[in-house]
């Protein structure tokens, strides 16, 4: 009994305590983009530490957040796929870019080590058309002289579910092929002429890795974490390059971001000697007029802190951070559009 | 078994009058709360469909009755169809049942007629045990450890020659890749095996000893009795059994997911990848962006509901019958 008498102020003080702490953090929330997750769980780690203030960030899919920051459920959602400006003041959001990254064609071809293998846009639409069935077919082995190829079906692996991923991969080969954009276009999910499908990235790995003669495309750091087979992309001047953080970064520098078109800008098949053709960004969409300017204050304040002390993690993780006078851009962006519903500016 | 019974009443009449006012409060409470509970299902079930047809109402008025046997599915588009799900759906239950429905039927008679009694019980066990198993386990493992061993061995010599037979060959063409529908039925034939098996089981039990023995008596082998005396009596409970398997198989997600393969083309081979109702639904729902892509989707829902349904029904119209053969029989 006295134990438990002694125990009581105690316990009294450290609930205060608690409710204390409590009132100073502000728990942000966000939605969308699996892409983007694992860099996003790191970033709210380091944000936590820092000003205490969380960040709980639920990777539904891009089209999943899109719906959720329309109906202002979350604070902020993510999507792989821009919103046209049209879209944007429709539903009266801002958008902006997070982060970028790669995606890579992989590959399962017996003999081929990881890189050998190179390929252009135009013979990655054919093989995505069904048009290219096997391996040694002449059109790649154009491509790939002195490589021998085996005269092996081609396995063509995509995504099934809607992904950013797939938006970014579709969006080049429209890009590179005027029979893809005709027959089958660009979206987040697409209908596929040919070959099997599998849900996520790793649905799509597995199956590559299974299937002796697959072809998939995968995010960069998926690929580069599982070890698989990748291939040398010939790029817009016709120089072929490897999948890697500086090429990414390399089409990331000649792309031309503006807010006046909610920075909508989709990096693939960019000009540059060393630019990867397949390249992407996420973005992050928040309403413009925020009806809970605490939460958005905090949410503006992540992403300032994730762009300026973000960039090793995101390097890490091999993603690719933004360069620094389009972060400069952004913020400019949200003086100017993000008001809370008195009108005054957030940031 | 008489005292039991007798001993409330006693209880009761040692009490005074309220309490049995209150027991009578008790019970007629009791029943409006079971009556609210029955209901609350039915409520539920009609909540259900209504909210399936009111939010798959864009895609029911785009695209009316082609949706049935449109094969088109094509997110960018914004064009929609159920054939190929649809046809997935009910060729990989059907192929699935044509697998287990002989299986089960064996591991019933043996439990029944043929196992040694010390043998009945664990077997019994284990068969129910395999109903325990998550389906994504099933789906795993049928990807991981299926799929490669069945595109080395059984698919290739099915190609060789069951494929080259004319007409029917066609069911077993094309590349040996181990995922697609006849890897999906044949998961599915795993999975539903334990549910007809035990239901025919129990069944084949309910058979009064004194027609077997007079089977018996009249110098018939235990195929003669199973075939003739066993199955002719408990006709319509096997039905139902096999019915109830059905349900399941049209219902199954995960597992069939992991090895159908996905894709939005219609093929005449067993062996190509495919795509079901279920399926569909797990792999395209959460990023499906546009109001007509999701109320699609949600037809489809409302396709499976109407599919299972009509095949629950008809399990219970089986059921029903044998319910009233029993009857004229006693």
């Amino acid at each position: 009994m006295t134990i438990r008498f002694l125990l009581r102020p105690w316990m009294v003080a450290s609930a205060l305590l608690m409710s204390a702490w409590e009132a100073q953090a502000t728990d942000i929330t966000g939605a969308g983009s699996t892409f983007v997750y694992p860099v996003c769980a790191k970033w709210a780690e380091g944000f936590r530490v820092a000003t205490r203030n969380g960040l709980n960030y639920q990777s539904i899919g891009s089209g999943g957040g899109i719906k959720q920051v329309k109906a202002k459920v979350v604070d902020f959602g993510a999507t792989d796929k821009p919103l046209t400006q049209e879209e944007l003041d429709r539903s009266s959001l801002v958008q902006w870019p997070l982060v970028m990254g790669g995606v890579v064609p992989v590959i399962h071809v017996e003999g081929v080590a990881p890189g050998q293998m190179k390929l252009d846009g135009p013979v990655l639409a054919d093989i995505y058309l069904g048009k290219i069935k096997r391996w040694n077919d002449p059109a790649i082995q154009a491509l790939n002289k002195g490589l021998s190829l085996p005269a092996q079906d081609i396995v063509v692996v995509s995504r099934t579910d809607g992904s950013g991923t797939t938006f970014i991969f579709t969006n080049y080969l429209s890009k590179v092929s005027a029979e893809w954009k005709n027959k089958v276009g660009s979206d987040t999910a697409v209908r596929w002429p040919t070959g099997i499908n599998g849900k996520g990235n790793e649905g799509v790995a597995s199956y590559v890795r299974q299937q002796a003669g697959g072809i998939g495309y995968v995010e960069y750091a998926y690929a580069l974490q599982n070890k698989m087979s990748h291939v040398q992309m010939k790029n817009h001047e016709g120089q072929f390059v490897e999948p890697e953080i500086e090429t990414f970064g390399a089409a990331a520098k000649n792309a031309h971001w503006k807010p006046e078109n909610g920075f909508h800008e989709i990096l693939t098949d960019e000009p540059g000697k060393n630019s990867w053709p397949i390249t992407g960004a996420t973005f992050v969409l928040m309403q413009k007029v925020q009806e809970n300017p605490e939460h958005a204050k905090t949410a503006l304040q992540f992403f300032d802190w994730s762009y300026k002390n973000g960039q090793k993690v995101a390097l890490a993780l091999d993603y690719v951070p933004l360069p620094e006078d389009v972060v400069k851009l952004i913020e400019a962006q949200w003086k100017i559009e993000l008001k809370d519903s008195a009108g005054k500016t957030l940031y | 078994m008489n005292p039991i019974p007798t001993q409330p009443v006693e209880r009761a009449s040692t009490h005074a009058g309220p309490a049995r006012g209150f027991g009578h409060f008790a019970d007629r409470l009791f029943e409006w709360l079971t009556r609210f509970f029955a209901l609350l299902v039915l409520c539920t079930l009609l909540a259900i469909l209504a909210s399936l047809v009111v939010t798959s109402a864009p895609s029911l008025k785009a695209f009316g009755f082609s949706f049935l046997w449109s094969d088109d599915w094509d997110p960018v588009q914004d064009k929609y169809g159920a054939l190929i799900p649809v046809y997935g759906t009910l060729v990989s239950s059907f192929v699935a049942l044509l697998i287990a429905v002989p299986i089960s039927f064996g591991i019933a008679v043996f439990l029944t007629e043929m196992s040694p009694p010390w043998l009945k019980r664990p077997l019994g066990t284990a068969i129910e045990l395999l109903a325990a198993i998550p389906s994504i386990i099933y789906g795993m493992w049928g990807l991981f450890s299926f799929a490669p061993i069945f595109s080395r061995t059984l698919q290739p010599f099915l190609i060789e020659t069951l494929g080259k037979i004319p007409f029917a060959g066609q069911l077993f063409q094309g590349p040996p890749l181990g995922i697609g529908l006849l890897t999906a039925s044949i998961i599915l034939a795993i999975m539903v095996i334990p549910f007809i098996s035990s239901v025919m089981r129990d069944v084949f039990e309910l058979v009064p000893a004194v027609l077997k023995e007079s089977a018996y008596g009249l110098g018939a082998t235990t195929w003669e009795v199973v075939w003739r005396v066993v199955l002719p009596y408990t006709r319509a409970g096997v039905v139902g059994g096999v019915m109830l398997g059905l349900g399941r198989a049209l219902g199954e997600t995960m597992a069939v997911t992991f090895v159908i393969g996905n894709t939005q083309h219609l093929s005449p081979s067993l062996l190509a990848p495919g795509n079901s109702i279920a399926s569909s639904l797990a792999n395209e729902f959460a990023e499906a962006v546009g109001d007509l892509y999701t109320s699609a989707l949600i037809e489809l829902g409302l396709l499976l509901f109407i599919i299972t349904a009509i095949v629950l029904a008809m399990a219970k119209l089986m059921l029903l019958r044998m319910g009233q053969r029993e009857g004229t029989r006693s």
